[in-house]
């Protein structure tokens, strides 16, 4: 999930802010595409341009918070199709400056594992399509971490050996999420108290821990800085792509389910174009595109199915099932407790 | 309007327009911001609260202005210690040298912040430059843990702000009328006694010049905290950030940059008033300045 500082591989990068120059010289009514960069095909936008007329520009956000804060200020406007995480999508939905999605102008919604279509936060695909999906958990080395880690206190509480030589995702969510499972609650759990407990769990987990990190986590398994870290499950591949010692694992008690999705606004002046462009992503072969490129599962069944043996070889947890994705909690939005969260992981980071 | 006075003001008038439309308006709105409530969704929800300038005095919200005023504070020391003996250095060399000199002090400012900061990460992390160092030496125990530690922070922030301190007390240094430390010593003041009776006041304005800079720059600081302290000592800007980039609470956000600005601003006029007490001296010596 890109979350914060999302960094998708580097060349993707490139060549989508190179295609998104080349294309942004029509200036003629286009559509207008919101992703976090190198989330997609750098030539997703121009291919769909040319296979379906529709003048079509892509433009890059940085972090979900970005992305709404434009949304929310314009009501919507100037933007077509945008990507962004589910808990965002509820608030967008919410505001009402969502487009309900037509099913008859998206036919390879038909693609779609059947999972993917019954989302808690969205069941039946009212207002949002899922593009990618995972889970979060442990991403260690397993030639210098004993044994498995099986549990959340293996990050938590780790023992003498991998004192020091942990990081925890810093992102509200996730932060409290591993705090959250370890005790068995709910990964929204709004109850104070709950929230209180789960505080004092990770100020103590801080003492054996190197340091938090949301974005370099891998690299630091790979030159040897730390050998467990926290880690979204596709993000630990870009570290087992460079070291196959690396692997990934969801801990005992569970873990979350994010999604990150497509919207169409209710403020765009295109909306056959945006049902064309999700219903052209959509088709396997494009869908396909994220999952052997950035290394994340897409919630495409025949995108899946056309996925090579040995990238799931090499890749583990690519072949989680939908069925064991959905089976973990879905990060919902917490409304007005997200107040409570970010003074929660501010004590939490400022306490010493 | 005398014709001076049109040209001054037509000279000013850019500079001003500038630091209206892009400092004082957008510090002005950020103001305004603090006093309203969020919205449920993050947005903002124009209603009157003093919620947000309460919460400040939380102690969890103060006690985070503490911490990054003693962080701030450490910084500050060790720089202009630090920076006053360079400075100190610069002026007392040859006059040919200096600006050579000075120019090597502010080499590291033309390359990006957060290159210089990427350089320590390099430097200190535990596979870093320096365990190679060391096991190049025949070190093979357990790599120190340089990084992610205040200790490390406060080097960035020394590293980072440094020049200004040079430079801020290099200017009186280079300035002060040598023959005061020669009379000094004639009238029998020791080498001690003469930099406390008669240098260190003379540059006292300098030094508090470079200080206020090192500390107002440190105290609002959120990249060196996040890079060098992995997140694990939060400063109150890095709240400031969250509020803005991650929490979604703009106005608390607006709130804390408030009370931030207050405190910069307050010691910036007391360094205002200081320079001031300083320049006084200054034109009571005849023969320079």
């Amino acid at each position: 999930m890109t979350y914060s500082f999302s960094a998708p591989p580097i060349r993707a990068t490139l060549a989508a802010l190179a295609a998104s120059v080349v294309l942004g010289a029509p200036a003629y009514a286009q559509m207008v595409i919101s992703n976090w960069d190198g989330y997609m095909a750098p030539d997703a936008v121009a291919n769909f341009a040319a296979e379906s007329g529709e003048a079509a520009e892509m433009v890059v956000h940085a972090t979900n918070e970005e992305i709404m804060g434009k949304l929310i200020a314009s009501g919507g406007k100037g933007y077509d199709v945008v990507f962004v995480s589910s808990p965002f999508a509820e608030v967008l939905n919410n505001l009402g400056l969502l487009e309900p999605i037509d099913p008859a102008r998206v036919p390879n919604l038909a693609n779609l594992y059947p999972e993917a279509a019954a989302l808690p936060h969205d069941p039946g695909n009212a207002f949002s399509v899922p593009y990618a999906w995972g889970t979060t958990g442990l991403c260690y080395r397993s030639d210098r971490v004993e044994g498995e880690p099986s549990s959340w206190s293996d990050l938590l509480k780790p023992s003498e050996a991998l004192a020091g030589k942990v990081t925890m995702l810093g992102t509200d969510r996730w932060l409290l999420a591993a705090g959250f499972l370890a005790r068995g609650y709910s990964v929204n759990e709004t109850d104070q108290a709950k929230l209180d407990e789960v505080e004092a769990d990770l100020i103590a987990a801080k003492k054996t821990m190197l340091a938090y990190d949301d974005t370099t986590f891998y690299s630091k398994l790979v030159s040897g800085e730390a050998d467990l870290v926290h880690a979204w499950d596709g993000w630990c591949n870009y570290g087992i792509a460079e070291n196959g010692d690396i692997k990934f694992v969801v801990p005992s008690e569970g873990s979350d389910l994010w999604v990150d999705t497509m919207v169409v606004m209710k403020a765009s002046e295109n909306k056959d174009g945006a049902f064309k462009f999700i219903n052209y992503i959509l088709d396997a072969k494009n869908h396909a595109w994220a999952a052997e490129n950035i290394l994340y599962k897409v919630p495409n069944q025949a995108a899946m199915d056309s996925l090579s043996p040995d990238l799931i070889g090499a890749f583990p947890n690519m072949g989680m099932t939908p069925a064991e994705l959905t089976g973990f909690e879905q990060l919902r939005d917490v409304g007005e407790a997200s107040r409570a969260y970010a003074k929660a992981v501010s004590a939490i980071k400022a306490a010493q | 309007m005398s014709s001076a006075n049109t040209r001054s003001t037509l000279l000013m008038a850019p500079a001003f327009a500038w630091l209206t439309a892009l400092m004082v308006i957008p510090c002005g709105l950020i103001l305004a911001l603090g006093f309203f409530r969020r919205g449920l969704y993050g947005g903002i929800e124009y209603s009157f609260t003093l919620e947000n300038v309460a919460l400040i005095f939380d102690p969890l919200y103060a006690g985070i202005f503490l911490t990054s005023a003693k962080i701030a504070g450490l910084a500050t020391i060790i720089a202009v210690i630090v920076g006053y003996a360079a400075a100190y250095a610069i002026a007392a060399a040859p006059r040919h040298r200096q600006p050579v000199l000075l120019f090597f002090a502010v080499l590291p400012f033309w390359s990006n912040y957060l290159i210089r900061t990427y350089a320590w990460i390099v430097l200190l992390n535990r596979e870093g430059l320096i365990t190679q160092a060391l096991r190049w030496f025949g070190y093979d125990g357990e790599p120190p843990s340089l990084l992610y530690t205040q200790g490390a922070v406060v080097v960035g922030l020394v590293y980072n702000y440094l020049p200004f301190v040079i430079l801020a007390c290099y200017a009186p240094l280079a300035r002060m009328n040598p023959e005061l430390a020669e009379a000094s010593r004639d009238l029998g003041a020791s080498a001690a006694t003469t930099f406390r009776r008669v240098i260190l006041p003379v540059t006292l304005p300098g030094i508090a010049a470079g200080a206020v800079f090192v500390f107002v720059l440190s105290i609002g600081n959120f990249l060196t905290p996040a890079l060098l302290g992995g997140g694990r000592f939060q400063m109150i800007g890095n709240v400031i950030y969250a509020q803005f980039l991650t929490a979604n609470d703009w106005p608390f956000g607006a709130a804390l940059s408030m009370a931030l600005i207050a405190i910069m601003m307050a010691l910036l006029t007391l360094q205002a008033m200081a320079a001031e007490r300083g320049a006084g001296l200054d034109r009571k010596e005849p023969g320079h300045g």
